[in-house]
């Protein structure tokens, strides 16, 4: 194995890549447990449709790269504030447990859902055209420019509202104190509602690049990308959006790290034992705050 | 009053011995159908998960999700001891003493569980048991040993419906006990309040403890049966899948419940069957159920009832569970 400069360059552009998306679905485990404090199972599999309806937009309306990801975005920003209309707003007062488990059941539905309509896994077809600039020892594909691009403006748009935007004030105050909220004047559903929209407007874009990245995708794909990108949001604090981003990224080093010395099986172990022993140690992440419980 | 007392008393032996007696039969006769022979060896084995599992998350309120990982271990290590180890000599004794043996395997891993649980609960330990289910099913995929990605394979069919009786009597006899009693008290109330049970003077720890052995202990017995019924297990199908199957079939017959618990398993195993027509599309209807079932009816079938002849005399009186949840 070479460690020399160019080559830990190259790893680091990879990380780049894997840690953006990453935080991008992280993100919107966090806000959603931020302002509900409910893990939000079905996220990872609208991921997974983002992935599933950019295909459909590239293969059935033979769209461009842009417009199909736009397409994408609006279509998971439907399917996102569905779910929650549907299925979490009418258990917003039972106990947690229930909306948990409905949380599961409503992403069990979508792959079950997605493979009964494509029991085979899908190529995605060449949309963007992969060029490859060599720089020294480095090489840089379009995809990856494109992934980090995209991926950091939209974290960069997305921190901004949260910390500049009246919807952004709002969001943190709910995730204050979601009792006091309604007494302010906030209005508690549409803000909730703009949360799961936001949240599945990323894990669709997080979808798009995916499947650009890695383009066969199967109905499944949601549950473990979906799990890492949680244990992002963990690591990071969840609750905390720019922890959120930073987890994404120490999780992407972790696995890249984990896969320039040891065999690639060994990347779920490892990052899944890091998640064990952080919350055994550090339950509330690098960014988050502990709140003790009043009696 | 003597005799109602001592007709009690041989009531559990007695069932047991006509249970098995009649399953044996049931089994060695043509009487019954193979396939519904089998699909009741799938109610049994999914009644002892869903019941394993009723104990952690409805009697005591702790949220695991991550019950497969129990069953696996069960299962893989029952698997070697009957393919291995005994390969050449398989007495009829072999097969039972290698369930309790991944049963206890399992409830070792239990431990793992246990004690992260004194400080983290709530979802924090959802995700705890979650990535522990995680951590063994990629340890499993790395062994070859125990066959890698590709499963393991060779294991002879030692399940039958007699096993299949008399270990889900067990663990039906064993936790309505286990409830009842006074660490079974403990248990509850750890669900209702932990801050108010440690000021009670509940030892929290022990009985936390306990209860993930005991629970983890049947559904690694669980998956040893299932893996000598199937003669084939691998990796995937210990996944988060198989968990929230279990977690599906627990919320649906109703938490805290005996009687839901054989509910749950039943209706939810029985159904499958019934929609097998429908191909994949049962797959689809079954978590809709559940979203259904958490909106309208979000205690189960049964919820936090119990069937008359499961509660021990004394108790009757005592409204034991009728709280939140």
């Amino acid at each position: 194995m070479r460690l020399g400069l160019s080559y830990l360059i190259q790893q680091f552009l990879n990380i780049l890549q894997l840690g953006s998306l990453y935080a991008l679905i992280a993100i919107g485990y966090t806000m959603v447990y931020g302002v509900l404090s409910l893990i939000n199972f079905a996220h990872g599999d609208v991921f997974m449709l983002g992935a599933f309806i950019f295909f459909l937009a590239a293969l059935w309306l033979k769209l461009p790269f842009i417009p199909a990801l736009i397409v994408t975005v609006c279509v998971t920003v439907c399917v996102g504030v569905l779910i929650e209309r549907l299925a979490y707003r009418p258990l917003r007062n039972a106990p947690k447990m229930s909306a948990v488990i409905t949380a599961l059941g409503v992403g069990v539905f979508l792959e079950n859902f997605t493979l009964a309509l494509s029991p085979y896994p899908q190529h995605i077809p060449e949309i963007v055209k992969n060029r490859a600039w060599v720089m020294g020892q480095v090489t840089v594909s379009s995809i990856q420019t494109i992934i980090i691009a995209i991926s950091v403006t939209l974290m960069v748009i997305l921190d901004f509202l949260v910390r500049k935007t009246r919807f952004g004030m709002a969001l943190r105050a709910i995730s204050w104190d979601i009792s006091a909220v309604p007494l302010m004047g906030i209005p508690v559903n549409r803000i909730i509602s703009q949360t799961f929209a936001l949240g599945a407007a990323l894990g669709g874009a997080a979808g798009v690049m995916y499947s650009l990245a890695y383009p066969v995708i199967d109905p499944y794909m949601g549950i473990m990308i979906g799990w890492k990108a949680f244990i992002s949001a963990v690591v990071g604090g969840i609750g905390n959006v720019r922890g959120a981003m930073t987890g994404g990224f120490i999780l992407g080093t972790v696995e890249i790290a984990v896969t320039m010395f040891l065999p690639s099986t060994y990347r779920d172990i490892v990052a899944f034992t890091l998640l064990f022993v952080l919350l055994i140690f550090r339950p509330h992440g690098i960014f988050g705050t502990a709140r003790s419980v009043k009696l | 009053m003597k005799v109602v007392a001592s007709a009690k008393k041989l009531a559990v032996p007695a069932i047991l011995l006509v249970g098995c007696a009649l399953s044996c039969s049931v089994s060695n006769s043509n009487l019954v159908d193979r396939y519904v022979e089998l699909v009741v060896m799938y109610v049994g084995i999914n009644f002892i998960l869903t019941l394993s599992l009723n104990l952690v998350n409805g009697y005591m309120g702790e949220f695991s999700v991550g019950h497969a990982v129990f069953m696996a271990i069960g299962a893989y290590t029952s698997a070697i001891i009957t393919v291995k180890v005994f390969s050449l000599s398989l007495g009829p004794w072999i097969f039972p003493l290698a369930v309790l043996t991944g049963g206890m395997a399992s409830a070792l891993a239990g431990l793992l569980v246990a004690i992260p649980s004194f400080k983290i609960r709530g979802d924090y330990l959802a995700i705890v048991t979650l990535a522990f289910n995680m951590i063994v099913k990629s340890i499993i995929e790395n062994v070859d040993f125990l066959g890698g990605p590709r499963g393991y394979l060779g294991i002879a069919k030692l399940t039958s419906l007699v096993w299949v009786f008399f270990f889900s009597f067990m663990a039906l006899w064993v936790i309505r006990n286990f409830v009842y009693s006074n660490y079974g008290r403990g248990v509850v109330s750890i669900r209702e309040d932990e801050t108010a049970a440690i000021i009670m003077g509940v030892d929290t720890k022990k009985v936390k403890i306990m209860t993930f052995m005991l629970s983890s202990f049947f559904a690694g017995v669980a998956g040893a049966l299932y893996a000598h019924l199937l003669q084939f297990i691998s990796p995937k199908s210990f996944d988060i899948l198989k968990s929230t199957e279990i977690l599906i079939m627990v919320y649906l017959g109703g938490i805290g419940s005996i009687a839901g618990s054989v509910l749950g398993a039943s209706v939810y195993t029985v159904l499958l069957e019934l929609l097998r027509p429908l191909g994949i599309w049962r797959m689809v209807i079954m978590p809709l159920v559940l979203v259904f079932l958490m909106i309208f009816r979000p205690k189960g079938i049964t919820g936090l009832r119990e069937f008359k002849w499961f509660i021990p005399s004394a108790e009757k009186k005592i409204k034991l569970f009728k709280h939140k949840v």
